[in-house]
């Protein structure tokens, strides 16, 4: 992985969007990994017995997806300093799969630090699902 | 069960420690799609500058979301979990989180508001590492929404 250096980036650089897949058995995955192992993002008939549409997804599996592809753009997991986001809408997850698409853009660059500051847009059948989304790292 | 507003302020004894091992490392990086070599190979990990491979930077949630147990479980609180959503959630890192780290937690009840029949609890986790020194903030917003008994 080559790490992006802060002299290669401007202001108003985008990225995306990158489309992530989700399916039924990523968030078995997420749940296992993370230990949040709430029904609703894993069984369609109680999700649907507490009102929601079918399966969702954790937010968080959402919010460590784009931090996935925000790493990766960036050159390395351990370059996000800082990570925040509000959770907007949810990420319906049929029997069949659903998808994210991510995309992000540099709004602010300290070059003597080599750090910046990303804003991240994240949707799912074309709601954003992530508001306020926004990261800072640290570039080589 | 109504929330109790007289919890905001509440800062609870430190849990855990919490390991963290390279498998659990693995299984998240895997599961949120991050490909980094970093989270898998130990070498890879070294020659990016760290002692072992290193955590996706959302997989601190892991660690602070079992501390908030003793804020969300606590009978007194009057939390009830079956309405509750996450409603925003952040982290600062002040290092990655390192295989073999035994992390304990320190969670402070920031805020709590209600508006419109719903509450929105603020928890702010500090993760420490076994030197005492602190690896992630991690703030997390739930809302219990309203409506129920």
């Amino acid at each position: 992985m080559t790490v992006r250096t802060a002299a290669s980036v401007r202001v108003g650089d985008t990225f995306g969007p990158i489309t992530v897949p989700v399916s039924r058995q990523s968030l078995v995955d997420y749940a296992a990994a993370s230990g949040d192992d709430n029904p609703i993002h894993q069984n369609e008939e109680f999700a649907r017995g507490v009102g929601l549409p079918d399966v969702i997804a954790h937010g968080m599996w959402t919010m460590g997806a784009t931090g996935s592809v925000l790493a990766d753009w960036v050159g390395g997991s351990g370059r996000i300093l800082e990570f925040g986001t509000r959770f907007s809408a949810m990420v319906v997850v049929p029997v069949d799969g659903s998808a994210i698409e991510v995309s992000g853009t540099v709004t602010s660059l300290d070059e003597g630090s080599g750090q910046a500051v990303v804003e991240l847009t994240t949707s799912a059948a074309g709601a954003k699902v992530l508001s306020r989304c926004r990261a800072t790292v640290q570039f080589g | 069960m109504a929330v109790n507003p007289d919890f905001q302020g509440r800062v609870y004894p430190p849990s855990g420690p919490y390991a963290v091992s390279a498998a659990d490392i693995a299984a998240f990086a895997r599961a949120v799609g991050s490909a980094d070599p970093v989270h898998t190979d130990p070498q890879a990990a070294r020659a990016a500058g760290y002692p072992d491979v290193i955590a996706p930077p959302t997989m601190a949630v892991r660690y602070a979301q079992q501390c908030d147990r003793a804020y969300v479980a606590d009978p007194e609180a009057g939390i009830d979990y079956s309405r509750v959503v996450h409603g925003e959630q952040s982290f600062v890192h002040h290092r990655p989180i390192t295989a073999g780290d035994e992390l304990t937690g320190t969670v402070t009840v920031r805020s709590i508001k209600t508006a419109g029949g719903h509450s929105m609890i603020t928890l702010v986790t500090g993760l420490a590492d076994a030197a005492g020194a602190q690896v992630a903030t991690c703030t997390s917003t739930i809302v219990v929404r309203g409506g129920g008994q």
